[in-house]
């Protein structure tokens, strides 16, 4: 998982006799250490949990995985989840919080219904744009109002949950958006599949694959990560500090405003209570996943499989023999049991950081 | 936060620093949008407008006063709402097990206090952000109390203890839960304002090293606080669940953000160190009287919404706003030189 410019780094003896290095570089492989490395993260743990109880409940029930039914539900449920975890993820990174995403997913579920019915002749790809557009202007806001005003995010988008929230609710009053309202190949679209893979999840995992390889390779995507682990040096150090926080926002609200559309895709009718507490599981995804909620660290992979073990837990409980109305307490026990064995993972790092640190000294 | 500031604010006389606040901000508007309601709002000023105003609002009221200490010791509690639907479940499911409501209310109160000391405890002494723990807890008390009755309802319940709920004091239209909510609001204004105890949870805020050094037990403030709001949301979760009768697992679903919503209107920062319960508490009553209002005037419950969040966004943004404008004016008096306080480069607590 070490981005390429360390490996030649460490190889090409960047280190002079005067500079005193904390951790030695490594002196193994690039292809050994891409390896343990992928064998000692984060992401690994989350994904043994998730592949576990997929076997688990599959063994119970053969049709968890194996029907036609089930499979394309293992993968299209989690899938609308999974972006707005990866958007979170990007805005949690940089040490701010979105609460405003469930909002922002009800307004461009609606409004997609709307520009089906007052617009006929709009072509489906034009509702995509304008939704996404929709809900960058609405993450914009939110960016703006965080940059500029040096205020939490936490307040902000708390703020602005409740003003989307509003706003769709004076729109759509108790309207509701039907299927019959909308063109069938829209709807097509929800329960399409290519390769027996739903588009659904093809499109989520298309956004996570680019956010999750910018994040992780360009230089602008690793600011995002100073930003979070250090605010007031990333200003010192010169980033545009401001710039990155407004573009994590817009892209968060963006893909809310992406899930909007794909909710209606997929269940076909829309009203105005869409999305209402999905904002908190988005975090919970994101802190699952193992991004630290205080920035700087994880990352979207993490976040996405976080995402698609809450969802797959919650539709396995009941082939385990558990009644889903404990599906919430398994969800909490599971955040629990996350941030615990975050804080364990530091703890041992800090450690070898400080015994490299006495040693050197 | 900065030091600086500190400084300037002892730059004014003392009425001006007594009377020129955010609380007296919200206050007055509170006032202000009182009295415009009653003037032109039809039945504002009738006897069931402020029963239920306050009935309305007295969950929130009462779980605003524990909320305050947690902020601004710069934590936050998520779970709250969480563990008013717990308590409610346990007084339904105990009462309807043969317990009578006294002591089924007992035992939903410790249990409260158990989920907040769960939470303490994780925050405290394990040292885990409590944005993270409660999120988890939220869902974790939500999910047993949505276990334990699933889609039922318990709607039986003593008849002298469900008019208790609804009652008011004597001939006047206070509604009788005001009487603890009052002896619950003194105690906290002691506890945070008049204490040894509040000064140290002021002195964690601003800064939990220091105050560790000072001699703050910052643990035990934290796990104490969390105890506190357990058990005053379980109370929270018991009135609920007398006044409409019905213990419900999703029982005040989402209440969570409309406490934090109405402390952080009420001038508490979001930081920790700074805020005032009598601001908070006119922060809740401005937001219920905003609601009441409106629904007067038959305006939709959803413009209340867009109205709550755009106070919120205003009450955060005022003081930038402000101190900006108050560069670009011309100074009238002579002021201590005003170090610029480093930039800051982000809004640093989520």
């Amino acid at each position: 998982m070490t981005p390429p410019t360390e490996v030649t780094h460490a190889d090409g003896s960047g280190a002079t006799a005067s500079e005193v290095l904390l951790v030695q570089p490594s002196t193994l492989s690039p292809a050994r250490r891409t390896i343990t490395g992928l064998l000692r993260s984060r992401e690994l743990s989350i994904f043994m949990v998730l592949i576990a109880v997929t076997i688990v409940a599959t063994a119970k029930n053969e049709n968890f995985l194996f029907s036609a039914d089930g499979w394309r539900n293992f993968l299209v449920n989690p899938s609308l989840l999974l972006l707005l975890a990866v958007g979170q993820a990007v805005v949690v990174i940089t040490r701010n919080v979105d609460l405003s995403v469930g909002s922002i997913m009800a307004l461009t579920a609606y409004l997609t219904g709307r520009l089906f019915i007052d617009q006929p002749g709009l072509p489906i790809i034009a509702v995509f744009a304008l939704c996404l557009l929709a809900g960058a202007l609405l993450g914009l806001v939110n960016g703006l109002l965080v940059a500029y005003f040096n205020v939490p995010s936490l307040v902000i988008t708390l703020g602005t949950l409740y003003i989307y929230r509003g706003i769709v609710l004076s729109w759509a009053g108790s309207d509701r958006v039907n299927a019959g309202d909308m063109p069938s190949d829209f709807l097509a679209l929800g329960n399409k599949a290519f390769l027996t893979i739903p588009v659904l999840t093809i499109i989520s995992l298309v956004v996570l694959a680019v956010v999750g390889y910018y994040l992780h390779t360009a230089r602008t995507g690793r600011e995002f990560y100073a930003i979070g682990s250090d605010p007031d040096a990333a200003v010192l150090y010169g980033l545009d500090v401001r710039r990155r926080i407004i573009t994590a926002f817009v892209l968060s609200g963006a893909l809310a405003g992406l899930v909007g559309v794909l909710y209606t895709a997929r269940y076909g009718t829309v009203s105005s209570g869409v999305g209402s507490g999905i904002e908190l599981q988005a975090v919970a995804a994101v802190v699952i996943g193992g991004v630290a909620i205080f920035g700087g660290s994880g990352t979207v992979w993490g976040a996405a499989i976080g995402a698609f073990l809450l969802v797959t837990i919650n539709r396995a409980l009941p082939s385990l023999g558990i009644e889903d109305f404990w599906q919430r307490a398994v969800v909490g026990v599971l955040i629990l049991g996350a941030i615990v064995l975050d804080r364990v993972l530091s703890k041992r790092q800090e450690s070898k950081l400080a015994d490299a640190r006495e040693l050197s000294a | 936060m900065s030091s600086t500031r500190t400084y300037t604010a002892y730059a004014r006389p003392l009425w001006w620093r007594t009377l020129v606040t955010r609380e007296s901000a919200v206050i007055t508007l509170t006032a202000l949008v009182i009295v415009y309601s009653i003037l032109n709002v039809p039945n504002f000023d009738g006897p069931l407008t402020l029963k239920f105003l306050l009935q309305d609002i007295a969950p929130i009221l009462l779980i605003a006063l524990p909320m305050t200490l947690i902020i601004v010791t710069g934590e936050i509690d998520l779970s709250v709402a969480s563990i008013v639907g717990l308590s409610s479940v346990l007084l339904g499911v105990l009462h309807e097990g043969g317990l009578s409501i006294p002591v089924a209310g007992l035992l939903a109160l410790l249990a409260g206090a158990a989920c907040g000391a769960l939470n303490g405890f994780l925050i405290a002494y394990v040292g885990l952000p409590s944005l993270a723990v409660t999120i988890g807890t939220l869902a974790l008390f939500r999910g047993v109390a949505v276990g334990l009755l699933g889609t039922k309802a318990v709607t039986e319940f003593t008849e002298r203890w469900t008019d208790l709920a609804t009652g008011t004091i004597g001939p006047t239209s206070i509604p009788l839960v005001m009487i603890p909510f009052v002896v619950l609001a003194i105690g906290f204004s002691l506890l945070l304002h008049f204490s040894t105890f509040g000064r140290g949870v002021y002195d964690i805020g601003l800064n939990d090293e220091a105050a560790h050094f000072t001699g703050v037990d910052v643990a035990r403030t934290k796990l104490i606080l969390f105890v506190l709001s357990g058990a005053v949301s379980a109370f929270a979760g018991i009135y609920y669940t007398l006044r409409f009768g019905s213990a419900r697992g999703d029982n005040a679903t989402g209440m969570e953000l409309q406490v934090i919503a109405a402390v952080l209107l009420g001038g508490v920062s979001i930081f920790g160190g700074r805020g005032r319960l009598h601001g908070v508490i006119a922060g809740v009553v401005l937001i219920g009287v905003i609601a009441s209002a409106l629904r007067l005037e038959s305006v939709t419950v959803n413009v209340t919404n867009i109205i709550i969040g755009l106070l919120l966004v205003a009450s955060v943004i005022a003081t930038p706003l402000l101190s900006w404008a108050a560069t670009r004016l011309p100074r009238r008096s002579p002021r201590p030189e005003e170090t610029t306080p480093p930039k800051q480069a982000t809004p640093a607590g989520v």
